[in-house]
């Protein structure tokens, strides 16, 4: 979760102004949402994560399912590829995700009753990005019509992204093979601080004619971590097509949580429908980002300056909430019972957890691990 | 070409289905009896003075949006068993008992059905009674488990069919499932009385069944909360470890917040632990934790004595209006001239009546008075009002005589 300067949680100020509209506002009650959620909440959510002018929304084959966070909706999703994807039983049909990943996608897939869960190659340890021939090479090679969980930006836990250019690639093999593109966006606007420019992998698959699931968290861009709201955009060929998938998404829904929590939908469809209260989710989104941007630049300064063997650019490289620092191991149990600094076994920390009080500390506690500890 | 070309249109929802015919009538004297929400005496949806002053307290505390650990609120889950069991039944005072928060009644009972599917090999047969609540079915299925039924409402009188329910139920096959409504009985409204629930405890241990008890309505029953618990506690007095699923949907109307619980009732603490690090490995690929909104709501009030206090006649208050509206009813289709029966009315409890009219019959109510129901005959009473009870009592007549 983010933190701020002050190591604090943050409820961003737009949220708290809205809060407060909604307890003033007398003729709202807690009677039941419809079974898809809030119409304003779906409709905003999905327009976030594709863009105002996707084609995609212009030529109605869109659909959305408001969800329990970002889990509920790949949950959701999940359940309804599992029956609905190819043919009527897809149990065996394969799922690929990247190798590292958000522990809980295994999980979600394999509770959804998927059989077949795969790994792709993602994470280069040794030079310390995105091992794109790897992933290309697993794309080449998956059964057609199998499942690829991608990640939209801000790649959880390694922080690495592919670039634009990368990401074409990726597309253009997918395209041939038959491969079914199912995004996790839980980072929008969060990442680069641009809403817009952490939504472009998404928008070029639409783009490119892909239909596609993508599953959005509103828990780290809106701070409304525990109100639970997240959104399953679906994009299809047309209306018609996408309208059928809805009807049994509705029956998916009804025996998972019957309808959804209404507070979280009601702050975000609120936010994202007024212009002015827009601009200034917008700015506390920024704020938040800048702030991760503003640690990884100093932190990577630090470790330059105090000549840590190795390379740093990977800290500015990645992006988003974590960053794969390279550490092993051993580094990290240094760092962690020595400098009392944690951190997962797999070097990944939380950017968040920087501040400007102890980045001195953090640098020189690093840059003791990776001198003392080989 | 589409992944989607092959996908079916799912069936329309029946239930929404009466509303949806309900909005398109232009008839100033319609009525939606379908609907599943407690309505005040002026059809309006109504909001708890008791929850107004708790969002008051939770806002000005002004709390951070932390995620909630899988498992939920501890305040308001510890409240909710408490709620459910009494706070000094000895199950609460032992600790031999896990109880998470769920996504309401319905998240309540998916956590529970999963749960049993992974975790109790004995069987995979659960049986409901005769009818229940539509969801029961695909909520069990989904979760992988198969369904039967034992016998449970007699058409005949509308009421219980108890010697039908007593004899399906003692040839139940050992180590099932059957599942029970605590109390106002979803959609029947027929409750059995308490010698009644000593017998089917008595026969349900008897065939050593695991007993899985839905509470929807603990306090909108009967207006008592411990009274509507009856059951529940009675069973557990019994020796029965049984699981449990509660809603805060009704009888605190907090429907769109999704507040609910499911309880699993332990040999022992230790053993409740394992149990609840298996409820959690459930929840976590399902939505990771729980929404905090409701469940905060719930636990204000519980846990402070005024709200609680406030929060104990306002169900009540609910709970005297339905049968008000039970009563009133029964007595203007006496004053209609109605030669009927209708007992049932007055004989059921909670939120739907099960009137015994048929499908021509409900047919006509929709057609030629705009009165929308179910096929089956339910009625929400919450939908009647003081205002329409007496068009209702006409309409019912005259497709009735």
């Amino acid at each position: 979760a983010y933190r701020t300067d002050e190591g604090q949680p943050w409820v961003l100020p737009v949220v708290k102004k809205v809060e407060q509209m909604i307890a003033n506002n007398n003729s709202l009650n807690h009677e039941y949402l419809p079974i898809l959620g809030l119409p304003e909440f779906r409709a905003n959510a999905s327009r976030i994560a594709l863009g105002d002018d996707s084609p995609a929304i212009k030529e109605n084959r869109i659909g959305s399912v408001q969800s329990l966070g970002g889990t509920g909706a790949l949950r959701i999703g999940a359940e309804f590829l599992r029956r609905w994807y190819n043919g009527n039983n897809n149990t065996a049909t394969p799922v690929y995700i990247s190798a590292p990943s958000w522990e809980n996608h295994n999980s979600v897939f394999l509770d959804a009753g998927f059989k077949d869960i795969r790994t792709y190659h993602y994470w280069d340890a040794a030079k310390r990005g995105l091992d794109l021939q790897g992933l290309l090479n697993d794309l080449e090679n998956a059964p057609e019509f199998s499942i690829f969980i991608l990640h939209a930006c801000a790649h959880n836990p390694t922080g690495t992204d592919p670039s634009p250019e990368q990401w074409k690639q990726i597309a253009a093999v997918m395209k041939r093979r038959c491969l079914f593109p199912f995004f996790d966006s839980a980072y929008q606007g969060f990442a680069s601080g641009s809403l817009d420019k952490d939504a472009w992998a998404v928008r070029y698959f639409v783009s490119e004619g892909f239909e596609l699931f993508c599953a959005q968290s509103f828990s780290k861009n809106f701070g409304l971590y525990n109100e639970r709201v997240g959104n399953l955009t679906i994009v299809g060929k047309d209306a018609d097509n996408v309208q059928r998938v809805l009807s049994q998404m509705e029956k998916i829904v009804r025996t998972t949580w019957s309808n959804p929590p209404s507070q979280g939908a009601r702050i975000v469809a609120t936010t994202l429908s007024s212009p002015q209260l827009f601009d200034e989710w917008k700015g506390n989104v920024k704020t938040m980002a800048d702030r991760v941007l503003l640690m990884r630049s100093e932190l990577r300064s630090r470790l330059e300056a105090l000549g840590t063997p190795g390379t740093w650019n990977h800290i500015t490289e990645q992006i988003g909430m974590f960053s794969f620092t390279g550490l092993n191991p051993k580094q990290v149990e240094y760092m962690i019972k020595e400098k009392h600094i944690y951190l997962m076994a797999s070097g990944r920390i939380n950017m968040c957890g920087l501040t400007t009080k102890n980045l001195d500390y953090v640098a020189k506690s690093i840059h003791e691990a990776v001198t003392k500890i080989q | 070409s589409s992944w989607w070309s092959h996908v079916e249109m799912g069936p329309p929802d029946p239930i929404l289905g009466v509303t949806e015919a309900f909005k398109r009538d232009t008839n100033s004297k319609k009525m939606n009896l379908g609907v599943g929400a407690y309505r005040d005496d002026n059809g309006k949806p109504y909001v708890l003075n008791c929850v107004r002053k708790a969002e008051a307290m939770i806002a000005s505390k002004k709390m951070d949006k932390e995620y909630l650990p899988i498992g939920g609120l501890a305040d308001f889950t510890r409240a909710s068993a408490e709620l459910a069991l009494g706070e000094n039944n000895e199950v609460i005072k032992s600790g031999r008992y896990i109880t998470v928060q769920g996504i309401s009644g319905t998240g309540s009972l998916r956590i529970g059905a999963n749960f049993l599917q992974r975790f109790f090999k004995a069987s995979r047969d659960v049986y409901l009674p005769k009818p229940s609540w539509g969801n029961h079915t695909p909520i069990f299925r989904d979760a992988g488990m198969q369904l039967q039924a034992y016998r449970y409402y007699d058409p005949k009188t509308c009421s219980l069919d108890f010697s039908g329910a007593m004899d399906d139920i003692s040839k139940i096959p050992e180590k099932s499932i059957i599942l029970l409504h605590a109390c106002a009985h979803n959609p029947t409204g027929v409750d059995p009385r308490q010698e009644q629930w000593k017998e089917l405890a008595a026969v349900v241990k008897k065939r050593n069944l695991l007993v899985y008890f839905d509470m929807a309505y603990q306090g909108f029953a009967s207006g008592d909360i411990n009274r509507d618990a009856w059951a529940v506690r009675h069973f557990i007095e019994q020796g029965i470890n049984i699981v449990l699923s509660q809603s805060f949907a009704k009888n605190m109307g907090l429907y769109g917040e999704r507040a609910g619980a499911f309880t699993v009732i332990c040999r022992d603490a230790e053993e409740a632990k394992r149990v609840e690090s298996q409820l959690k490995i459930l929840i976590r690929p399902m939505y990771s934790n729980p929404p905090v909104n409701g469940a905060r709501i719930a636990s204000m009030i519980l846990n402070t004595p005024d709200l609680r206090k406030e929060w104990l006649v306002e169900v009540k208050g609910m709970a005297d209006r339905i049968i008000s509206m039970r009563n009133q009813l029964v007595s203007n289709l006496r004053k209609e001239g109605s030669s009927h029966n209708w007992q049932h009315i007055t004989d059921q409890i909670g939120m739907f009546c099960f009137t015994g009219l048929k499908p021509e019959q409900v047919e006509r109510l929709m057609r030629e008075f705009s009165v929308y129901m179910t096929k089956d005959g339910r009625i929400s009473v919450a939908g009647v009002s003081s205002g329409n009870v007496g068009y209702l009592a006409h309409a019912i007549h005259q497709v009735t005589k």
